[in-house]
């Protein structure tokens, strides 16, 4: 643990880095770090620069545009918000449980998300570092010095992210920030044109998804200590399950772990999400930190996204992907996996799960079904909880009797990795930086622990009215004349 | 070669014209398109959202309100009006707050469907972001003033069709505001019924039924098929005015 590296105990005499912004991912933030004349790390911190405001100012707006409005918070993992938020709606419009094509439409959607942007991830944003080397020239170090050096490896990550992309538009309408999903279920099914035209790539999709598991689990054998042991800090695991404990990423129970792998808890329906986590805002960031509550808010963090769900899970209902599953998890017999690097091979696992699902749902009949909406007595509000790409995503929504929404909660799988990220970069600044001039090589590794996370920080980034604010006035000599501050924690 | 004694010039095509038709309707008839969004086929002509300005022997006048005669001029698509129209365009949406992309009547809106017909890509102009009512006291409609654009076709279809009169423009200028004839000013405590005129005229998403948005999918929305201007067209084929 690096908590003596989230604030310097003496600020004062030390140089200060920024890398702003932080590079290939999505969204806008900055790492800062506080060093000696030494080259000593003081402080390391991830800061989320941005501001956004959608749990206001969705307050008063009809509950049937939240699915659509919502969605804009961001343009990677749009139709997880999307289904989010269809879910905690189905409670208001009285629905328990979409009917089947509904279901299937939505499953169909939400899995063609997590292919995409798992592939965008992995080939466009990570690829360069694990490709390249960390500390390697920057100039070819991105997506176009991998087309470049491996053509065929940045080829399929293109095509794999259409192939999901299209498996968007045709659940949703749009590639990106469709209408799909509504309140109660869905507005309309897959056609057999459509079907066909998603079942012809769908073997080549598969070996792709394949070839992407075997290049991630090959960089691991081939750099085993590096890759087990980079910014690694064990952490207690969160995510849905299904009820049966297998891995499900559109609905289920919460489940955590410790970072043993003994479970917390488990069963937990997602209405009840706040009788087990809480959150706490500090004065350096727009995001907050939420935590499990029995453990507290200095123990009580944890890791969210694949590797936590593929560790969490008991198994994956589909066979390529459960094989691979079993693989990653022979490489830690005994104990649970933490390393961020692993990030990538569990997600590369997911890609191809998504790929099955995909193939799945494409052979049920009821996809095409006619029966979309459900009906049910009105009710008053709602919680939904998803897997989006980047972990458990969480909307929970209060609706007046005159259909305005009253109440919004979003807490974005970015904001779960909140700690997480600031660990492993403090981890890594221990690790790599301490006592060595930086340079940009070294910098980048620090990059290159927050990619493993891959964090949203659009996403993460809407707590307006509930961010720390503190405001000084001072006179022309620069001495505070007045000073108003709002849940600011104290510093130092 | 038409008659030149029942003809007009419409950018330097000779169209034809019958006594009493508006250079809405002659244009129409020919098959030349002018935007519209506070016109509409079943009620008498307004002329307050200009839209439809064209120049009449030199003069602009609102096409929907202006009737026309054989031996004038008129022109159209000239880039002058073309950019005054586009700007007539952009200052509604800068003074109300339409947020096309998660408004339900995106793909169903007038206002939305001209803009695009026009080539408006922007607001260019500064929104106003003007504070304005969500009344969502009416079980089964809400009233949603941040799109109104102050067409007063739901205050004419009340009037004229209804006969009810439940909905007013009151206040001046940049402050003009759509109200409803209730003293709470609450569209809970009218008598506006479901199946109402006003309920079907409103060309954005001011007033809309409730619980009904998204039910259409993209791709089967108002103007995904036909474009306005083929809707506008066809409507004028096949119901002569």
């Amino acid at each position: 643990m690096n908590g003596d590296l989230e604030t310097a105990k003496d600020a004062t005499k030390l140089r200060r880095i920024a890398i702003e912004p932080v590079t290939r991912v999505e969204g806008h933030g900055k790492v800062t770090i506080l060093l000696d004349d030494q080259h000593r790390v003081h402080q390391v911190r991830l800061h989320i620069v941005e501001f956004r405001g959608f749990e206001r100012f969705i307050q008063g707006r009809p509950y049937w545009e939240v699915p659509v409005m919502v969605q804009r918070l961001c343009g990677i993992c749009p139709v997880s918000h999307h289904l989010a938020a269809s879910k905690a709606l189905d409670k208001v419009v009285g629905v328990q449980q979409v009917p089947r094509t509904a279901e299937l439409v939505r499953r169909l959607m939400h899995y063609g998300q997590i292919l995409q942007s798992h592939a965008l991830h992995f080939y466009h944003l990570s690829s360069p570092d694990l490709l390249f080397g960390f500390g390697s020239d920057p100039g070819p170090r991105n997506v176009v010095g991998v087309l470049a050096a491996y053509p065929d490896i940045a080829k399929q990550g293109v095509l794999l992210r259409k192939f999901g992309q299209e498996v968007i538009r045709i659940t949703a309408g749009k590639r990106v920030h469709g209408t799909g999903s509504i309140p109660g279920g869905v507005n309309k099914s897959v056609s057999p044109e459509d079907r066909e035209e998603l079942l012809r790539p769908l073997p080549e999709i598969l070996e792709w998804a394949q070839a992407g598991v075997r290049l991630v689990a090959a960089l691991h054998q081939q750099h085993q200590d590096l890759y087990d042991h980079f910014g690694t800090v064990p952490s207690s695991l969160l995510s849905l399950v299904a009820k049966d404990g297998s891995l499900d990423l559109y609905d289920g129970v919460l489940r955590a772990k410790d970072h043993q792998g003994a479970i917390i808890f488990d069963q937990v329906e997602p209405q009840d999400y706040l009788t087990r986590l809480q959150e706490e805002v500090r004065s350096w960031s727009y995001m907050k930190f939420p935590f499990i509550e029995s453990l507290g808010p200095s123990e009580g963090w944890y890791k969210v996204g694949p590797l936590a769900r593929v560790q969490n899970c008991d198994r994956i209902g589909t066979p390529l992907a459960e094989a691979a599953r079993q693989e990653l998890l022979a490489a830690a017999p005994g104990h649970l996996v933490h390393a961020p690097l692993a990030y990538h091979w569990a997600r590369m696992i997911e890609l191809l799960h998504s790929a099955e699902v995909i193939q799945e749902l494409l052979a049920e009949p009821e996809l095409g079904g006619s029966e979309l909406v459900g009906k049910g007595p009105r009710g008053g509000g709602g919680v939904g909880i998803i897997e989006a790409p980047r972990g458990t995503l969480i909307h929970h929504y209060q609706v007046d009797d005159q259909d305005l929404v009253t109440l919004c909660n979003l807490i974005v799988s970015t904001t779960h990795n909140n700690q997480a990220m600031n660990e492993a970069i403090r981890q890594v600044a221990r690790q790599y930086l301490d006592g060595h001039e930086p340079t940009e090589g070294l910098l980048n590794h620090i990059e290159v622990a927050i990619r493993a996370f891959d964090p949203c920080l659009s996403c993460a980034t809407h707590a307006l009215g509930q961010m720390p604010l503190v405001v000084e006035l001072q006179d022309p000599s620069g001495q505070v004349v007045a000073r108003l501050s709002r849940g600011v924690e104290p510093i130092g | 070669m038409s008659d030149p004694k029942n003809t007009f010039s419409l950018d330097g095509h000779e169209v034809p014209v019958t006594a009493g038709q508006t250079i809405l309707q002659a244009a129409e008839a020919s098959g030349s398109w002018i935007p519209t969004l506070c016109h509409h086929p079943e009620f008498e002509p307004h002329g307050s959202c200009r839209v439809c300005t064209v120049k009449l022997n030199g003069r602009t006048v609102s096409a929907c309100t202006t009737p026309v005669r054989a031996g004038d001029v008129v022109e159209l698509d000239t880039e002058e009006l073309k950019g005054l129209r586009q700007n007539l365009v952009q200052f509604l949406f800068t003074e109300g707050n339409h947020f096309c992309p998660s408004c339900e009547q995106s793909g169903d809106c007038r206002l939305q469907a001209v803009g695009y017909a026009l080539g408006v890509t922007g607001g260019h102009y500064n929104p106003l972001f003007p504070s304005r009512r969500v009344d969502a006291s009416h079980p089964d409609v809400l009233l949603e003033l941040n799109r109104c654009i102050l067409c007063e076709l739901c205050v004419r279809a009340s009037a004229q069709v209804d006969k009810k009169d439940i909905f007013a423009l009151s206040g001046r200028g940049i402050d003009k505001q759509l109200v409803v004839n209730a003293e709470s000013g609450r569209l809970a405590d009218t008598n506006l019924a479901l199946s109402d005129k006003a309920l079907s005229v409103c060309p954005v998403g001011a007033i809309l039924k409730k619980r009904q948005g998204f039910l259409v999918p993209i791709g089967k929305r108002t103007y995904d098929e036909r474009s306005i201007r083929e809707r506008d067209l066809d409507r004028a084929k096949e119901d002569p005015q």
